[in-house]
């Protein structure tokens, strides 16, 4: 059920534009990701203007993920090391299939039908829960917004906040109906939800043998793996059960513990606006008589070498899965994560995905489309990846691949149309001369108000206006005929 | 020093008067301008649809028109923006010596607001609009080309305008060239949050340093409120209390004292 490579394409999904009619058409959830992500963009921007040195860390940040993916391959033998030197057994996984099999295995081996889970972007992208499912083992989100999806069957459809397209009424009706031992009469104030979360988990926690992780670092030097959160029940996981599994992409890796610096104060100011997250775990293989006995690292590669080899496209491997594009995309606001159609939603997930995965399937290829190139998000991202600048990268690799297989030929002739047009000044003047007038008379003095056509995508929201009846050159060339050097119309 | 105008072909074709105002502006400020006609269009619209390669023949076009003058004056940031932050790129693909030719002159190529204020150090232009008015920055000009808040300040200055503050106004309209078509239900969504926010601000007219924002924002506003008018700044900047908007149709004469 999972793919070869890449990380899983929710089941059904639509190319985005599809994809998205459908959500624009929910006004609740329209409603409750407007307010929200309008929330945690306000906090980010206060938390942000405290730094005056917030561009250097950016930098900083930048430059040590880029020089972290130059020398992956050296970077990742010295955590496998070091890891292995502090007790931890690693392995290396080429793609999902292969990841969830050792994890599968790490689990059955220990004769556990359970396991807990700190919240993990990894394991979303590996299909790691419904692989365990399938093979009878359920796998607990611990994370409360996880929780959230996960008790309503639902799909994530934000980084850090993937309950974000539920408001809390919603969810309180879930828990009331999903969760065992919630009461009928339980409010819907975060505090009371959590506080049943909590009653919920604490049990759960207290049996839990095996732990499934993801992580937000891996320090080469040492070995340490680092998981920021908020909630606390991470570090339930990562210190109660026996085992700890955690399954990591390759790009995680930062060299020195010294770095973890610049991005534990880029991480939480760019995610959850917050100066610091309440709390940031990190281990060292295995403390006799501390903790998990048994730490397994699983290093995952997932179609990430494949986007390295691409000198643009790289840099979507600096990511630190903030979710600060998100936030401030004005068309995740109103899409939503599920319009993505895979675990990694918005700016990021726009370049990401189709780099993971590749341009094979019309999904994939309509990701790099779903922008208005208006740049916030390149603006926001603590690591500087510029995803307007891979997003026309990518763009120009789907018309590549069009053209290699003869599809989308209208676009394609058009554009060779264009492209003639405008770098041909007689034909470029010619259509003004010839094209204006009629068009003006055509238009009429209201413009119009429904194209035939591609035109009515336009039209479906926006007039167009009146053309005018001449150009500005050859207004131009009316008014200063006889002026020196002013141009004009004519052909030289 | 010799200013040559690039119009942009949004412009030429759909809103000349922008052009004319530009023009107009600069003329009553003693500088001349000319409009070297074997200019198009910059090419984002190739660029940003995915056809790179395409687009050099305009940079080479673009190279080839302009390379002789001091400076290049624009009236859209999204244009000036292509030129300055793409066209380097493009080149150095392209290889051979376009990309020293384009490093020599994108640092001449300025948007009317750029010129106007870090150039000839002028905010007020003499205008006179009676009329209240907010300002949409388009990305571009935000966020790529960072004018920050030079518009603003050259409206500020003319006489009786009152500026008026939009909501969210760093928010897209959600033009995007192709984007309006490709994905038309979202960019539909956002222009009507703009429109909204244009509507919230109870302005008279909406000024923007972008036509094509404008046409998209302008499509949709005029289904809600046909009163709100919208105008390219620069159309502002060029209404003096002398002519009115007579820009529009005649050319002003070229002031004394200017840097020709």
């Amino acid at each position: 059920m999972s793919p070869a490579t890449g990380p899983v394409r929710w089941p059904g999904a639509q190319p985005f534009p599809q994809a998205a009619a459908v959500q624009l058409g929910k006004a609740e959830q329209r409603a409750t990701l407007e307010r929200v992500t309008h929330q945690i963009r306000a906090k980010r921007a206060a938390v942000v203007a405290e730094r005056d040195d917030w561009e250097d860390l950016r930098r900083a940040g930048e430059r040590i993920k880029d020089r972290t993916l130059r020398h992956l391959d050296s970077y990742l033998e010295q955590a496998e090391q070091a890891l292995v030197r502090a007790g931890a057994i690693v392995h290396w996984a080429a793609d999902a299939a292969q990841a969830n099999h050792i994890v599968h295995r790490l689990v059955r081996d220990t004769g556990q039908r359970e396991v807990v889970k700190v919240k993990s972007m990894v394991t979303a992208e590996i299909g790691l829960n419904e692989y365990l499912a399938d093979r009878g083992i359920t796998a607990i989100e611990t994370d409360l917004a996880e929780l959230i999806v996960q008790l309503g069957d639902d799909l994530p459809s934000h980084i850090v906040v993937p309950a974000i397209h539920r408001n809390r009424r919603e969810i309180r009706d879930l828990l009331a109906e999903r969760m065992p031992g919630t009461p009928a009469d339980l409010g819907d104030s975060p505090a009371e939800l959590a506080a049943q979360a909590r009653r919920h988990l604490r049990e759960t926690f207290l049996r839990a043998r095996v732990a499934v992780s993801g992580a937000n670092f891996v320090v080469a030097e040492t070995g340490t793996l680092v998981v920021v959160e908020s909630e606390g029940n991470g570090r339930m996981c990562l210190t109660l059960p026996e085992r700890l599994i955690t399954v990591v992409g390759i790009e995680k890796v930062v060299p020195t513990f010294a770095d973890l610096e610049v991005f534990l104060q880029l991480l939480p100011r760019s995610s959850t606006g917050e100066r610091m997250n309440p709390y940031t775990s990190l281990w060292t293989g295995v403390k006799p008589g501390d903790g998990p006995q048994q730490v397994h690292v699983v290093f995952l590669d997932n179609g990430r070498t494949r986007a390295l080899a691409d000198p643009v496209g790289r840099q979507a491997l600096r990511c630190i899965r903030c979710s600060a594009c998100l936030n401030v995309c004005p068309v995740y606001e109103r899409t939503g994560g599920h319009a993505y159609g895979s675990v990694y939603p918005g700016p990021i997930g726009a370049i990401l995905t189709p780099q993971l995965r590749g341009l094979g399937d019309r999904v994939d290829r309509s990701l790099p489309y779903a922008s208005s190139l208006c740049g916030a998000c390149f603006e926001v991202c603590p690591v500087r990846i510029d995803i307007p600048r891979v997003l026309i990268h990518l763009r120009a690799k789907v018309v590549d691949h069009e053209r290699s297989h003869g599809s989308n030929l209208v676009e394609r002739t058009a554009f060779r149309a264009a492209t003639a047009g405008l770098g041909n000044r007689a034909l470029y003047q010619v259509g003004l001369r010839v094209g204006l007038p009629l068009a003006h008379v055509v238009a009429g003095q209201d413009g119009v108000r429904d194209l035939p056509s591609v035109g009515g995508r336009w039209t479906q929201s926006r007039d167009v206006p009146q053309p005018p009846r001449q150009s500005f050159r050859a207004w131009w060339a009316e008014q200063t005929r006889g002026e020196r050097g002013s141009g004009g119309e004519g052909l030289s | 020093m010799r200013i040559a105008l690039f119009v942009t072909c949004v412009n030429d074709a759909m809103f000349p008067d922008t052009g004319k105002a530009t023009a107009a502006i600069l003329r009553r400020l003693g500088h001349d301008l000319e409009f070297p006609a074997a200019q198009t269009c910059c090419g984002q619209p190739l660029v940003n649809s995915g056809y790179p390669r395409a687009t050099v023949p305009l940079v080479e076009r673009f190279v080839r028109t302009f390379a002789g003058y001091d400076v290049v004056v624009s009236p859209s940031a999204s244009c000036v923006s292509m030129v300055r932050e793409s066209y380097p790129r493009l080149a150095a693909e392209a290889g051979g010596t376009l990309e020293a030719d384009v490093e020599a002159l994108t640092p001449r190529v300025l948007e009317l607001s750029q010129l106007l204020l870090d150039v000839l150090q002028v905010e007020d232009v003499g205008a006179r609009f009676p009329h209240t008015v907010t300002y949409h920055p388009a990305c571009h000009g935000l966020r790529m080309l960072h004018l920050g808040d030079r518009y603003q300040r050259l409206l500020r200055a003319v006489d009786g305008l009152t500026l008026l503050d939009l909501p969210r106004a760093d928010e897209c309209c959600g033009f995007g060239g192709t984007f309006a078509l490709k994905n038309a239900d979202t960019s539909s969504a956002m222009v009507a949050s703009k429109v909204d926010a244009v509507l919230a601000s109870a302005a008279q007219v909406l000024a923007s340093s972008d036509n094509s924002c404008l046409v998209n924002i302008a499509g949709a506003l005029v289904r809600r409120d046909p009163t709100v008018r919208t105008m390219h700044a620069a159309e502002i900047l060029a209404t003096t209390p002398a002519d009115g908007e007579r820009w529009r149709t005649k050319l002003p004469a070229l002031a004394e004292g200017g840097a020709r």
